[in-house]
């Protein structure tokens, strides 16, 4: 059930350039499932400023959120600190829907701070005794985090676009170089990743998680659709039919 | 204290309402709260057939406010006749459906196709979008075409016809008696001011189409000030709107000459905005010397 509730900030920490990892506690952090993110509102700002679940510890009644400095939202967002409290919208939008799949191996392509809610999904199918290859693109060696978590998963490929870390290029180069074996695909990531990961296999079946500028984030608003393919002159909200959509669902932007 | 207010066909159990556009057809946000609590509802614009809308990004944050170009997207008005509206029955709350279109005959279409509609009590005729190409805001600025549109859409209503009127223009009283003239029963106001904000990264406006309808409480002193005008000159009853946010914001408008208001913006940043404004209505209502709504309405005015 969606609701809005005052949170306290259990940990608010930095854990790459610009990127900031904080930890709520909440009764409804059991609730959230891999894909779905919460609505989180600043002080001094219209809107809010939609944040993807990257972990849930159902013992600490906790979930964690990553997101990175993008605008002025963003950047009061780095301000806060442990112990405050954050008006969040709990839980927004559709999740990988892993418990109707039957998944023996996962490949998981993140960008940069697409990478956080598949951490979530990661974790969840490993625990499940899916064989998890992730393959995470980030700009620069200062911007990567969670690659230990990832490597004690599974396989872990990194790729940064100056070559500061790992293979230079993109996610899509190191896919056509290690041509994981899988048998669906999760990916989050800035848009044109997407459609390039989407595009290079088409060939398989696949989830990607979108986001875009919000307004309401529960669905009532319609500033934040997406076409469909198979007609165009209809959408899905990204906040309410998603942010989780099949692979080949969607027209990308 | 009573919260109750009475304009043409609504006889409302508190003056706050959501705005149009802001509450879509009222599903997501009875997740939250009882709407039955609302003192009436404004649904999401109906056009002729439906319409997708605007490119995204859609939205866009400014100084107090937001930006929005959405386009008028909707399902078309028979299946907001056939399939919204009637989840709203089981609430205790009038419903005003929102009337938008192209042309003159546009309009005429979904308003007789609301006539069928068991689930509404008034309609909003809508003269005012700034984001759609063709139609919306140009009925809302040109006097002729808003006489013309006025009086056709009155002509074929069977419910009550409040005409929302849009800020873009010079002389917002002349618009007031104009479509009060041309038979509207009562007036909406103030939509959005037409906007613009320009990504400094992308050396570009961040709304795709470009310009977009500013909202949220950057423009309450707009719809204040033309409020207390229109008021002046003409004696129909008006739900105001304009960036309200609190409880001392409604009594601001029914200070102006409000009858009722509506509560916009202030849904996206707090979805339990609209009962919260009226649990503290009565507070403030006393704080400042009133018994009832109804006394307040008008009485900023002075001399």
């Amino acid at each position: 059930m969606i609701t809005k509730q005052l949170l306290e900030i259990q940990s608010h920490l930095q854990i790459a350039a610009d990127t900031f990892e904080v930890v709520l506690k909440s009764p409804l952090a059991e609730e959230l499932r891999p894909g779905q993110f919460v609505h989180i509102a600043l002080k001094h700002h219209m809107l809010r400023r939609p944040v993807s679940v990257a972990g849930v510890d159902l013992e600490a009644g906790t979930f964690t959120v990553i997101f990175k400095i993008f605008g002025e939202g963003t950047r009061v967002l780095s301000t806060y600190q442990a112990g405050d409290q954050l008006d969040v919208i709990l839980p927004c939008g559709t999740y990988y829907p892993i418990d109707q799949l039957d998944v023996k191996q996962a490949l998981i392509v993140g960008g940069g701070i697409g990478v956080p809610p598949l951490y979530y999904l990661a974790k969840t199918l490993k625990e499940k005794g899916v064989e998890i290859t992730s393959i995470l693109g980030f700009q620069t060696k200062d911007q990567i985090f969670y690659e230990e978590k990832f490597q004690a998963i599974g396989d872990t490929y990194i790729a940064t676009n100056d070559g500061s870390y790992g293979t230079q290029g993109f996610v899509t180069d190191i896919i056509e170089k290690v041509n994981p074996s899988f048998d669906y695909f999760f990916s989050c990531g800035p848009t044109p990743m997407l459609k390039a990961v989407s595009n290079q296999l088409a060939a398989h079946n696949g989830y990607i998680s979108l986001e875009e500028r919000m307004g309401c984030g529960v669905g009532t608003c319609y500033a934040c659709v997406v076409p469909l393919k198979e007609d165009p002159q209809k959408s899905k909200k990204i906040c309410k039919d998603g942010p989780v959509f099949k692979a080949n669902e969607v027209i990308l932007g | 204290m009573s919260l109750t207010t009475n304009l043409p066909g609504l006889s409302l159990k508190n003056p706050v309402m959501p705005a149009s556009g802001c509450f879509g057809f009222g599903k997501e946000y009875s997740q939250f709260y009882d709407l039955s609590k609302l003192g009436a509802i404004i649904v999401k614009a109906a056009t002729g057939e439906a319409r997708y809308g605007n490119p995204t990004p859609r939205v866009a944050e400014t100084a107090s406010g937001m930006l929005n170009a959405i386009g008028l997207q909707n399902p078309g008005v028979k299946s907001i006749v056939d399939e919204e509206l009637p989840f709203l029955r089981s609430f205790d709350t009038p419903v005003i459906a929102n009337v938008a279109g192209s042309t003159v005959e546009e309009y005429v279409k979904v308003t007789k196709e609301l006539n069928r509609s068991e689930d509404i009590a008034a309609i909003e005729l809508n003269i005012s979008c700034p984001n759609v190409k063709e139609g919306g805001v140009q009925f809302g600025t040109d006097p002729e075409l808003a006489k013309e549109v006025t009086a056709q859409v009155k002509e074929a209503s069977d419910y009550p016809v409040y005409v929302k009127l849009s800020p873009n223009v010079s002389n917002i009283v002349e618009m007031a008696k104009t479509v009060a003239e041309a038979g509207a029963d009562g007036l909406s106001m103030i939509n959005t001011l037409t906007g613009m904000q320009i990504n400094l990264k992308q050396r570009k406006p961040i709304i795709a189409n470009k310009t977009g309808g500013l909202s949220g409480p950057a423009i309450k002193p707009i719809a204040i000030r033309m409020i207390y005008e229109v008021r002046q000159a003409v004696d129909i009853s008006i739900i105001g709107m304009g960036g309200i946010m609190t409880a001392d914001d409604v009594l601001e408008f029914l200070l102006a000459g409000a009858n009722a208001v509506a509560v916009g913006t202030a849904n996206f940043q707090n979805p339990m905005a609209c009962p919260e404004i009226i649990d503290a209505l009565p507070a403030v209502l006393e704080k400042y010397g009133f018994s009832s709504v109804e006394e307040a309405i008008g009485k900023g005015h002075i001399g």
